[in-house]
């Protein structure tokens, strides 16, 4: 365990390096989220009575979405763990004494909060000080900022859990590039990265909140707001532990059967 | 003597068209080589714009309409850009990965062959598995155009054209732009996306919607409304002032600036090695 946390520092120390990138990123988020709200008002005013959610959790929903994207979307990829099985770099890390799931887990978790890390400072901050239609409001209660931090802690783990299937497959196939150009856009629509989860027809919606991608963004997003609460909110948050540990064990049985027989690739 | 070169000029010419259609069978070729490969692009990318069209109806089976524009008319203005941007994504994708090319140096290649640089830079690239996003915004627009209860007089069907072309004219010169930033920030620059993937997505809804200041900045500064807003009203029979189905030929102008940043920046480059 000690040697996985040590490079989780390793690598989050790392990632904090890449200051000018990140500045990049911050003005693109923050005026992606500018447009939507503003997309989102003119929903509102057109029929307010149809509008599944309050227009103040819609705002803190988009603006926690935008500032923390590098750590919660399902189509970010850690750049290295992919080239390291394309280029069969992979073989240095097979030969050291730890195993390759905990390694990428505890890498693309720290480059993962680093990377929102140096972006959400300030597209919050901005954020909190808008015009008010457009502002990042404060919790709905001390309770649901708290368990806002713990989902949002758990909804990280279960987006790491998620892409390291995508890693994994990299192993059994050359190359994953195809498998994840496929399921990207389709895994952002799902998590609730286009239009929040509220705004599904109903029928779609049930069956979206059991799968694994409600519980990376949807549930810690619209706890905040208060949004998300009650028996519901229990039973997301149950869903959530759920999912950590299944896609864990299924990435972990998939990795052991790679590493039997990888063949690396590489020149 | 005067005549020789006359004709080496001519040559030279219609050589262009030769040389790029040549660079794009070498593509062509070369994509054919990986079928698997390039058919999961394909459909990846059918479904990256896709899931945003699923949005888009998932939004308009709660709300009928937004600030008075119909599913079918949002549609019309969403297959317009996409349509557009995809294909000007396809045929400048040489410019979009146009930074990698000054950091890894092959610039000063092209610099010493004896042939245009925007020609050479162009075929280094198309993305021909985009075309799928171009077949879906095609679907989408026969869709729109059939289920629409508009009145088709012919510059009406005109303006469409007019803003597919002015579309493709504005986002390849965006593209160009992007390129000759890197002449000056060896630094990706990431946000100079929003103007790209950014005016591709959000322009799905007519940029009015997002308030007087977005349209005000999309007219004046990045001429994306004289190619969307305003044709697109005088499609839907908002406006019948005929000046509004030319606008997009005004935002072709945009290309002037765009050309000429390029060419200071290609005065400028100095080859960062490597």
């Amino acid at each position: 365990m000690k040697k996985y946390i040590s490079y989780f520092r390793m690598w989050l120390v790392m990632g904090l390096q890449y200051r000018a990138a990140a500045f990049g990123g911050v003005v693109t988020q923050f005026f992606w989220g500018f447009m939507e709200i503003a997309a989102m008002h003119a929903f509102h005013e057109s029929n307010p009575d149809a509008y599944p959610m309050t227009m103040e959790a819609t705002c803190s929903y988009i603006w926690f979405q935008q500032a923390f994207i590098a750590m919660l979307s399902a189509r970010v990829f850690d750049g290295q763990i992919l080239d390291s099985v394309r280029s069969g770099n992979i073989a240095y890390e097979l030969c050291r004494p730890v195993r390759i799931y905990d390694l990428w887990f505890s890498r693309s978790t720290a480059s993962r909060l680093s990377g929102a890390g140096l972006r959400c400072i300030p597209i919050l901050l901005v954020a909190v000080l808008l015009p008010k239609s457009y502002r990042l409001s404060a919790p709905a209660s001390a309770a649901s900022f708290a368990l806002f931090v713990l989902t949002l802690a758990l909804a990280v783990l279960v987006s790491v859990a998620y892409i390291m299937l995508i890693y994994i497959s990299g192993l059994y196939t050359i190359s994953s590039d195809g498998l994840r150009r496929l399921c990207s856009s389709l895994m952002d629509f799902l998590t609730g990265g286009y239009i929040p989860l509220p705004f599904f027809p109903a029928g779609i919606r049930q069956v979206l909140e059991l799968l694994p991608f409600a519980s990376m963004q949807n549930v810690p997003l619209r706890i905040y707001s208060g949004d998300l609460a009650g028996p519901a909110m229990y039973r997301a948050i149950c869903l959530q532990v759920f999912w950590l540990v299944t896609l864990v064990a299924i990435g972990r049985a998939l990795c052991r059967g790679a590493e039997r027989k990888v063949i690396i690739q590489g020149n | 003597m005067n005549h020789e070169k006359r004709y080496e000029h001519n040559n030279k010419r219609t050589g262009a068209l030769r040389l790029y259609r040549r660079y794009l069978s070498i593509l062509f070729r070369s994509k054919m080589q990986y079928k698997k490969s390039f058919f999961m692009l394909f459909v990846g990318s059918f479904l990256a714009s896709f899931t945003i069209f699923l949005s888009v109806y998932f939004m308009f089976q709660r709300f009928p309409q937004v600030k008075g524009y119909t599913f079918q008319e949002v549609l019309l203005c969403y297959s317009i850009v996409l349509m557009s941007f995809s294909l000007a994504e396809i045929w400048a994708r040489g410019l979009e990965a146009f930074p990698g090319m000054v950091r890894r140096g092959e610039f000063d290649r092209l610099m010493l062959r004896p042939r245009s640089l925007l020609l050479q830079i162009l075929g280094t690239q198309c993305d021909i598995e985009r075309f799928s996003r171009v077949l879906q915004a095609l679907v989408i627009l026969l869709y729109a155009v059939a289920t629409s209860e508009l009145r088709w007089t012919p510059l009406r069907i005109a303006t469409v054209f007019f803003m597919l072309a002015g579309g493709c004219a504005l986002f390849s010169g965006i593209f160009l732009v992007q390129a000759a930033m890197s002449f000056f920030f060896l630094e990706g620059l990431e946000f100079t996306n929003i103007f790209t993937f950014g005016l591709n997505e959000h322009g799905k809804y007519p940029v009015d919607i997002y308030g007087k200041g977005v349209l005000w900045v999309l007219t004046f500064i990045i001429p994306f409304a004289l190619v969307q807003y305003y044709p697109l009203l005088y499609v839907l029979g908002r406006r019948e002032e005929i000046r509004y189905a030319f606008l997009p030929f005004a935002a072709v102008l945009f290309l002037i600036p765009c050309y000429l940043l390029w060419r200071c920046g290609v005065r400028r480059y100095k080859s960062s090695g490597s």
